[in-house]
């Protein structure tokens, strides 16, 4: 349906671009759950770092997949540019600290899959009993013009807290890692 | 394409973020976990957003964008000070809180 | 409710007029400047200060200066606006619903005055479709606050280049002055109540760091918390009614979410539109943030202790800023007050009572301090409690006149407190004090004169004030019904009361500090210039100030200067409600002054007489006599005890309330670990094994033995389970968290 709002695509709109569209999800989906399962059990700390990067691209194509340009884009430069990187120098710095290999006990492994598979089964449940087939048909994706405009008018008093957060973090960041 | 789609994708991003923070002993990949945690949170932001055509699930998910690289920053400057002091990040052995 | 009705139009348009208008003199439009001036000076005192080769001061007394100039100018163009506008006024129009009763007509009759008050605002943000404004919102009692304001910061800059002179934070002393000062005017010019907050916090925070200006002694920066925090809980309040009243108003006007506007507030809230029971609690909220602000009983108690910043910071709070800000709040919103407390016609109300309670309270502590601040302190609060208790009988008027001179003998007391502390360096009027008027003459002279403003002798000006608050309590037929908003006889009789102890507390003071024979070490001398120039501009003021607003009807003067200050204070506009002047009334300006009087004489009589002969007998300085009334009757001097502990109400803060929660939190929460958690795993086991003890003799051993033992292990056991997860490994914790949110979450979509 994004592609609706393009020209010339207007022909693909009711039947070819759902399927591209679905095709292009599923895709995502699985390469998303794939990467954050190896991500959570790889014992290389570098590897689940690149394994996040892969979990943080599918998201942004999600994104754009639902029309929400703007969010794709800033989620590749702030995430995968930005945080990733943070990361990396994370595991740099502390490197050695556990070796290369972390092996958790099987008993602590055991007991967060069943909180995860518990928490799977609830929110999964509570989903399909509620949103059933809910369809998306957007017309258009959204303008960034239209983000901006809400960010700086409707939504001013959050984004004052953020930035006061931001700053405070900044702060907060070198006060508790500044060597004495 | 369904609502429910993104949402579930999101579900199992979330609990297999959930399952990252509770069985990995790295804290810096127990930081990485709730990456993954934020990023499901946006999925839902964004998708309700669509479905709605508003932008305000989308504004909201750039605000988390800011707060997860606020979180970042502060969570590994915590780890490093706990590197330093010590020469260890193993999240099992910090059992200062035991009654 | 469904029919409505659009307020009969005015003159200007249709709509509530609110008594205001965009248009005036540029002064009037831009009055931002003068609180503007100040914070400039603040920002450049603290970054370029130490440089500077007065180290900041000159910069805080040139910018205070230029302001306290723009406010005069000002005061000139309100004075010219006052009476000779002729601009469009600013209506709104506003569906009242149709129980608007027929007072609201009444005060359509006010409107198309002259006296419409100069709004100018800027959007701050907006969020949500309702926009933030920050402005100014000039007025009589908006200008007369700034020209007090600059005028006593000015002077108390001036004042302290000396006092704190090589002081080691001399210029962060300056630059905390100036944003002191900037706050306050911030918060006498705000255009609604929003900004009014910020204001206040302001005015918080810098009295904070001025109050613990010297905080590497404990005392000091304990005082400074406690301000701080009492302040606090009003503050609580003050948000509280904030809120209240934007939703209030908000559901008044069509079409609006909210409104932070003052003027509108007002104006709806004396048309009758808004609910009255919405704006008796709003005014309660208010009240609490004036009881703290303005150091009102029984909050007031962090007011002596403020006196442990320096002086010239206790002249600054205690006369033109911090402490007024509450009263000038009233003042400001007084519409809702007036309605909300249904001043008008009655005879006893919240804001009344806590004004009569505080005067009273105030004046009696004053008695027994031997710190000299102190006294003037206790003295701050009861004056402070007079003007509350006027603004809560409705004599609007004569509280702002009491503010206005308040603040020039007020600060005058201080100053020359200061001054004669700075001599004999200690505050203790009993021990270091004495005999200091042959050493000290300008200091003598000029503090003599702020006590007897102060006392309320005619004509000195604190007489004029007091005589007007007294007035408008409309109080008692005895004195040719004086007609005012309601028959407040409870606080006539309260006033007269505080009146008489003021006078005599006073007398006591200058007593102790001036006659006698100096009790202290060395040889004090009088203070610089730059020390006894501001004392003698104040003391000056405090004579002359009065005449500003002399009565109606006085006969000595022509009728185009009575009531001046009333004329151009007050404003008569939609945004303010019409209320009752009472008539000024010959017997009871006698009365009270013969009060005064015989107080002051009954006060002479003891220290003057009495105690000097004492002395004179025994040759040393005596401030009591040997055998006075405290050591000869039992219940003086229980009563003097009961003083000397402040009626015992930082026992009851400290020791009762803060000590009386914490202690039994922490008991319950020690017993519930204690006889709960354990006690029920413990029990559980022991109960088990004795039951299975019970059932071992009784029963068959070999049948039941099983089933004891493994409920015992079993009870015990899961003892043991529960201590486990107590690791302290955080993980751990986080998984329950989790299991436990995901199973009530599980639980809530099940039911719900």
């Amino acid at each position: 349906m994004i592609l609706a709002a393009l020209p010339g695509f207007e022909p693909l709109v009711s039947g070819d671009a759902v399927v591209a569209q679905n095709i292009a999800f599923g895709i995502l989906a699985v390469v998303m759950v794939a990467a954050a399962l190896r991500m959570v059990t790889t014992p290389n700390v570098v590897h689940a770092a690149l394994y996040l990067v892969i979990v943080l691209a599918g998201v942004a194509g999600i994104f754009i997949l639902l029309g929400a340009e703007f969010v794709g884009v800033t989620q590749v430069l702030v995430y995968i540019g930005a945080i990733v990187v943070l990361f990396l120098f994370g595991i740099m710095l502390t490197r050695g600290a556990l070796g290369e290999d972390e092996d958790a006990a099987t008993e602590k492994r055991r007991m967060a899959l069943m909180v995860g598979v518990l928490l799977l089964v609830v929110t999964g449940g509570a989903l399909l009993d509620s949103f059933g087939d809910a369809a998306m048909d957007r017309s258009r994706p959204s303008l960034t013009a239209e983000i901006g405009d809400s960010i700086f008018s409707q939504y001013i008093v959050p984004f004052e807290a953020v930035s006061v957060l931001l700053l405070a973090a900044l702060i907060g960041a070198i006060v508790v890692a500044r060597k004495e | 394409m369904l609502l429910n789609q993104f949402l579930l994708l999101s579900a199992v991003l979330f609990a297999i973020g959930v399952y990252g923070v509770l069985a990995r002993r790295n804290g810096v990949l127990v930081l990485m976990s709730i990456e993954l945690i934020l990023n499901a949170v946006n999925i839902n932001l964004v998708a309700f957003s669509a479905l709605r055509e508003t932008v305000g699930g989308e504004v909201f998910a750039l605000f988390v964008i800011a707060v997860a690289a606020a979180e970042v920053g502060v969570g590994l400057a915590m780890v490093l000070l706990l590197y330093r002091n010590r020469r260890s990040i193993d999240l099992t052995e910090i059992d200062l809180m035991r009654g | 409710m469904t029919d409505l009705l659009t307020l009969a139009a005015s003159a200007a348009g249709s709509g509530l007029p609110l008594g205001i208008t965009e248009g005036g003199a540029w002064l009037l439009r831009n009055v931002w400047l003068i609180p503007l001036l100040p914070a400039l000076s603040f920002v450049g005192i603290l970054f370029f200060g130490k440089r500077l080769p007065k180290g900041g001061s000159e910069l805080g007394i040139a910018f205070v200066g230029i302001a306290f100039v723009l406010a005069l100018f000002t005061a000139v163009a309100w004075i010219d606006h006052r009476d000779d506008f002729h601009g469009e006024e600013v209506t709104r129009t506003v569906a009242v619903a149709e129980h608007h009763d027929e007072h609201g007509d009444e005060h359509h009759g006010g409107h198309g005055h002259p006296s419409l008050a100069v709004h100018n605002t800027v959007t701050w943000f907006q969020s949500n479709g309702v926009e933030f404004t920050v402005g100014t919102l000039v007025d009589g009692p908006a200008v007369m606050m700034l020209v007090v304001v600059t005028l006593v910061s000015l002077l108390v800059h001036v004042y302290s280049t000396d006092y704190v002179a090589g002081d080691r934070r001399y210029t962060h002393f300056f630059a905390f002055l100036s944003l002191f000062s900037a706050s306050m005017l911030l918060l006498v010019v705000s255009e609604n109540t929003l900004q009014l907050l910020v204001a206040w916090e302001l005015v918080g925070v810098c009295s904070f760091a001025l109050i613990g200006h010297w905080w590497e002694e404990k005392p000091n920066s304990d005082a400074a918390l406690k301000a701080f925090l009492t302040n606090r809980v009003g503050d609580m309040g003050l948000l509280v009614g904030v809120t209240i009243l934007f939703f209030t108003v908000g559901s008044a006007l069509p079409g609006q979410f909210g409104s932070f506007s003052i003027a509108e507030t007002n104006a709806l809230a004396n048309a009758g539109a808004l609910s009255h029971t919405a704006l008796l609690v709003a005014s309660c909220c208010l009240m609490a943030a004036v009881m703290s602000k303005s150091g009102q009983f029984f909050l007031h108690t962090w007011l002596p202790d403020a006196m442990a910043g320096p002086t010239p910071v206790s002249a600054l709070i205690h006369a033109a800023t911090m402490v007024v800000a509450g009263v000038f709040m009233i003042a400001r919103m007084y519409g809702v007050f007036f309605e909300g407390f249904s001043i008008g016609g009655s005879s006893i109300n919240m804001m009344a009572l806590v004004g009569g309670l505080t005067t009273l309270v105030g004046a009696s502590l004053a008695f027994v301090q031997s710190d000299i601040k102190k006294v003037l302190a206790y003295s701050t609060i009861s004056q402070l409690g007079y003007m509350v208790m006027a603004l809560g009988v409705g004599a609007w008027t004569a509280a702002m006149f009491h503010l206005f001179t308040h603040a020039f003998f007020k600060a005058c007391l201080f100053l020359g407190s200061g001054s004669a502390a700075h001599a004999v360096h200690s505050f203790d009027m009993k021990a270091d004090m004495g005999g200091l008027r042959k050493e000290m003459p300008h200091t003598f002279r000029t503090f003599v004169i702020g006590s007897i403003a102060l006392a309320g002798l005619p004509p000195l000006a604190g007489f004029w004030s007091k005589d007007e608050i007294l007035v408008g309590t409309g109080g008692w037929g005895l004195f040719g019904g004086t007609g005012g908003n309601g028959a407040y006889t409870f606080m006539l009789v309260m006033g007269i009361a505080t009146a008489a102890l003021t006078a005599a507390y006073m007398t006591r003071c200058v007593y102790l500090t001036f006659f006698g024979e100096f009790r202290g070490h060395g040889h004090p001398h009088e203070s610089g210039p730059r020390i006894v120039v501001p004392l003698w501009i104040l003391a000056g003021l405090a004579i002359v100030a009065g005449f500003l607003n002399l009565p109606k009807g006085f006969p000595l003067v022509p009728d185009s200067l009575q009531e001046r200050f009333g004329h151009f204070v007050e404003p008569v506009a939609g945004y303010f409600p019409t209320i009752a002047h009472g008539t000024p009334s010959w017997s009871l300006a006698i009365f009270s002054t013969l009060v005064v009087a015989a107080a002051i004489g009954v006060a002479y009589r003891y220290y003057f007489v009495k105690v000097e002969a004492a002395s004179k007998a025994c040759g040393k300085s005596l401030t009591e006599l040997p055998n006075g009334p405290t050591t000869k009757y039992p219940l003086a001097r229980r009563g003097h005890n009961l003083l000397v502990q402040k009626y015992y109400l930082d026992h009851l803060y400290t020791d009762v309330i803060a000590g009386g929660t914490k202690g039994p939190l922490a008991d319950v929460a020690y017993s519930v670990n204690q006889n709960v958690i354990d006690g029920v795993v413990n029990a559980a086991g022991e109960n088990a094994v004795k039951a299975g003890n019970l059932v071992y003799h009784r029963f068959d051993q070999l049948v039941v033995d099983g089933v004891v033992n493994t409920s015992g292990r079993a009870s015990s056991g899961a003892g043991e389970e529960l201590r486990k997860i107590q690791t302290g490994k955080v993980q751990g914790y986080a998984a329950i968290l989790f299991a436990a949110a995901t199973v009530l979450a599980g639980v809530f979509i099940v039911i719900v």
